[in-house]
């Protein structure tokens, strides 16, 4: 590991990107994640990358479908807006089992909404990046060290798995500047014998495609596709707990409503309240097991968002009901405050007791 | 004594066009040009969304069937990433014309170096005939029922002509294929878009004025008259721009 | 001492509140703390109001947003108006009484009064009022030392830009060394 330098989190990203091996990036400028391609445009002429703005979201999305197609690591980043742009080429990647890194920092919606900070497009990453049954490995994280160990793991899980993993931030953490150690440049690219790389007269054509018109074809794709999403929820899950062992509350969140909750448990602690975090690391998978771990000791549990109530559907599910699911949210741009969360915790405490 | 034979470049697989459409053709031509210039193997071609969609069945070299429109963009990707191969696209007037067209302009103004081959038949073919942004003013399809009222929804689109203003692209031509005399010389328009970036001078687009017998409700034969008296007094076959020769006369 | 101080630095746009910022960062680091920064960010960046939230704490940052600030430094009167009655009790504030002509009407909080937009220009440093405040902070709070500021100060000073390094020392010490 080298020295910790002080990084804002989407530099974090571009720089941890390089590390992986990724040489070529497609962007659009958009607030708060322009940090990512202006860092792009200054680093990647200087190692023989690519950078290149894009005429659109739409543009960036498919060059990186082109690049992908070609088996090199690629990437793109966005806001919320233009990722709901990118959303027909996130489904023609997964329709093509290609493999890519796309950054969504997050700003209040819907529509053109705010550029403040915001986690309202959990849904959408984690259910509905775009048309047709697929699924994008979603990466959420909550420190400016993570936004860089995250997205190294990012490009390794798309090339595991030949699909789209998304590093679902938000405007906080792509602002925020904290200590970051980068490690060596250290990335072992698999041979993907699939890729477009010219034929050289010595093997049949390869194909990208997304293409199906066979119904009976179409659907042994989806479920082979669907074999490979099981193993992924089987082994991939990430999550971090925060004095959970003996929790009768139990916290959820994740980014930055996982720091702020993580101050709102440490003063519940003080105060006698026997509260833990779990602070999911991958939002799909969704880290279920972790959770039925927990619904054994706890009673309650709150869901924490910066959303109109979005993840708490997957805890409800994780825990299959039962146990009563509270939100503490503010959307639109706002952020709770630790305080607000700890007056959920106490307002859950009161009843239980 | 071989006197005629399928170019390497074509896969046996049986084409799906319908009878008298000139795809074939224009597929062709293009797989005699990549034999002729002796890059197969590094060739990668991109296919659209349209009555060519399934075009990466037919070319030999590696193929990518992308999104409507946005072969181009996708074109820009490969290229990015292999500067040394040979990438096309092969694209209809609905793809490239109407959806996809930030993508055309900009890959153009780019000077990206790819080679654009775009068939202009004035009608969307895939999804059974309606108005495409290349249709003629008056033109009856399904979606222009009543013939292409320029009043309500504006006029064709001239792709060369409107691509030519930009300082951006290398080689603009308009050819037809419609009869032997033209099939030649849309060979060595199609050859040339491909000589162009094999020699790294850029942005190459080959418009075809093409025919869609089926959807203009015509015989074959008809259709190809047709190019002729409708077809090509509204669309000027010839060469848009030509950087290089530019130069070249400037000397 | 407390284990963290959360530090709101406010101002206009331009006056160098993130710069100011990023150099308590830098310090905190390189003195083994766990820091973190935060700027405002978007349109209000041009001209308009601009702060950050620096936090600096022996244990892991929890959320970086500075709420309710144990130290808070001004450079505007829309900043004092809007911070001032969010400032922890017992909190350190200080104010750049060249541009802000009213006292704290707190009066559960420590006030420091440092009319450094004009000590720099006096000096001939007129960029560097927020330097002179960050000096005048280190002086006052237990977070941060004074040693070794030349080297935060490499860290955050652009290479390119190495002749500034001496101006900004300059404004640290003065900001050190004032007296009210």
């Amino acid at each position: 590991m080298a020295e910790k330098v002080l990084m804002k989190g989407n530099e974090a990203i571009a720089e941890a990107a390089i590390i992986a091996g990724c040489r070529h990036y497609f962007g659009y400028p958009i607030t708060p994640q322009t940090e990512i391609a202006a860092y792009m445009a200054k680093r990647m002429p200087k190692i023989g990358g690519c950078f290149l703005q894009a005429e659109s979201e739409i543009a960036a999305i498919n060059m990186v479908y082109g690049v992908a197609g070609t088996g090199k690591r690629v990437m793109t980043s966005s806001s919320s807006p233009g990722i709901a742009l990118k959303s027909e080429g996130l489904s023609y990647l997964a329709g093509s089992d290609l493999p890519a890194l796309v950054v969504n920092v997050q700003r209040g919606g819907p529509g053109l909404g705010g550029i403040q900070p915001s986690q309202s497009d959990y849904f959408q990453a984690t259910k509905a990046g775009g048309h047709g049954d697929f699924r994008m490995i979603v990466l959420a994280p909550a420190s400016a060290q993570e936004m860089a160990d995250l997205t190294i793991k990012g490009f390794d899980l798309a090339d595991k798995y030949r699909m789209t993993s998304m590093l679902l931030a938000d405007g906080t953490m792509g602002q925020m500047m904290e200590p970051v150690a980068l490690p060596e440049a250290s990335y072992v690219l698999e041979e993907k014998p699939w890729a477009v790389t010219g034929t050289k007269l010595a093997r049949p054509h390869n194909i990208i495609n997304s293409l199906s018109l066979v119904p009976e074809e179409l659907e042994m794709l989806n479920f082979k596709r669907f074999e490979k999403y099981a193993e992924i929820e089987k082994t991939e899950a990430m999550c971090e707990e925060f004095m959970t062992e003996d929790c009768d509350i139990a916290v959820v969140a994740f980014g930055i409503a996982a720091r702020v909750s993580k101050n709102a448990v440490i003063a519940a602690r003080s105060r006698g309240i026997k509260v833990g975090l779990i602070r999911p690391i991958t939002l799909w998978p969704f880290p279920t097991d972790v959770f039925k771990k927990v619904a054994k000791t706890a009673k309650h549990f709150i869901s924490v968002e910066l959303n109109m109530g979005q993840m708490i559907d997957d805890v409800r599910l994780a825990i299959d009901c039962s146990r009563p699911v509270s939100l503490c949210n503010r959307a639109g741009g706002m952020i709770p405050t630790p305080e607000d969360v700890l007056a959920k915790i106490e307002i859950a405490a009161g009843g239980n007791n | 004594m071989v006197v005629f034979k399928k170019p390497h470049a074509l896969t046996d697989a049986p084409l799906h066009y319908c009878p008298g459409c000139t795809h074939g053709i224009i597929h062709r031509l293009v797989a005699e040009c990549i034999d002729e210039l002796g890059v197969e193997g590094k060739t990668i071609g991109v296919a659209p969304v349209g009555c060519s969609v399934m075009a990466y069945n037919y070319f030999n070299c590696d193929m990518v069937e992308a999104a409507h429109g946005r072969a181009p963009a996708v074109a820009t990707g490969l290229k990015r990433s292999l500067p040394d191969n040979v990438i096309f696209t092969y694209q209809g007037d609905g793809d490239l014309a109407s959806i996809g067209m930030a993508e055309t302009v900009h890959s153009a103004t780019r000077n990206e170096n790819i080679t654009i081959i775009f068939v202009n038949n004035a009608i969307y073919g895939m999804t059974g005939g309606q108005m495409a942004p290349t249709s003629l003013p008056g033109q009856v399809t399904q979606t222009s029922p009543y013939g292409r009222d320029v009043a309500t929804v504006g006029y064709p689109i001239k792709v060369c002509e409107m691509l030519s203003q930009l300082d951006g692209p290398e080689y603009l031509e308009r050819v037809a294929v419609n009869n032997v005399k033209n099939v030649r010389n849309a060979k060595k328009a199609i050859k040339k878009a491909f000589e162009n970036q094999i020699n790294n001078k850029g942005f190459s687009l080959v418009e075809v004025v093409s025919t869609c017998p089926t959807n203009w409700g015509m015989t074959p034969e008809k259709a190809l008259s047709w190019v002729d008296e409708k077809m090509i007094p509204y669309y000027p076959l010839g060469v848009y721009k030509d950087r290089s020769a530019a130069k070249e006369e400037n000397k | 001492m407390k284990n963290t101080t959360q530090i709101l630095i406010a101002g206009f746009g331009g006056q160098g509140v993130l710069f100011a910022g990023k150099f308590i960062a830098y310090k905190g680091l390189l003195e083994g703390k766990q820091v973190s920064w935060l700027p405002s960010y978007g349109p209000e960046m041009r001209g308009g109001t601009a702060n950050c939230s620096v936090i600096i704490s022996e244990d892991p940052v929890g959320s970086p947003i500075v709420s309710t600030p144990d130290v808070l430094t001004v450079m505007n009167l829309p900043s004092l108006d809007k911070y001032e009655a969010k400032a922890a009790e017992g909190a350190k504030i200080f104010v750049d009484s060249t541009l802000i002509s009213r006292k704290l009407e707190r009066t559960d909080v420590e006030a420091f009064y440092v009319p450094s937009t004009k000590m720099a220009a006096d000096a001939g440093i007129p960029t560097l009022a927020n330097m002179i405040l960050v000096g005048k902070m280190l002086k006052e709070c237990e977070m941060l030392s004074f040693d070794e500021v030349e080297a935060a100060l490499r860290k955050v000073v652009s290479a390119k830009r190495i002749e500034l390094l001496d101006y900004n020392l300059k404004a640290l010490e003065a900001g050190y060394n004032f007296k009210d």
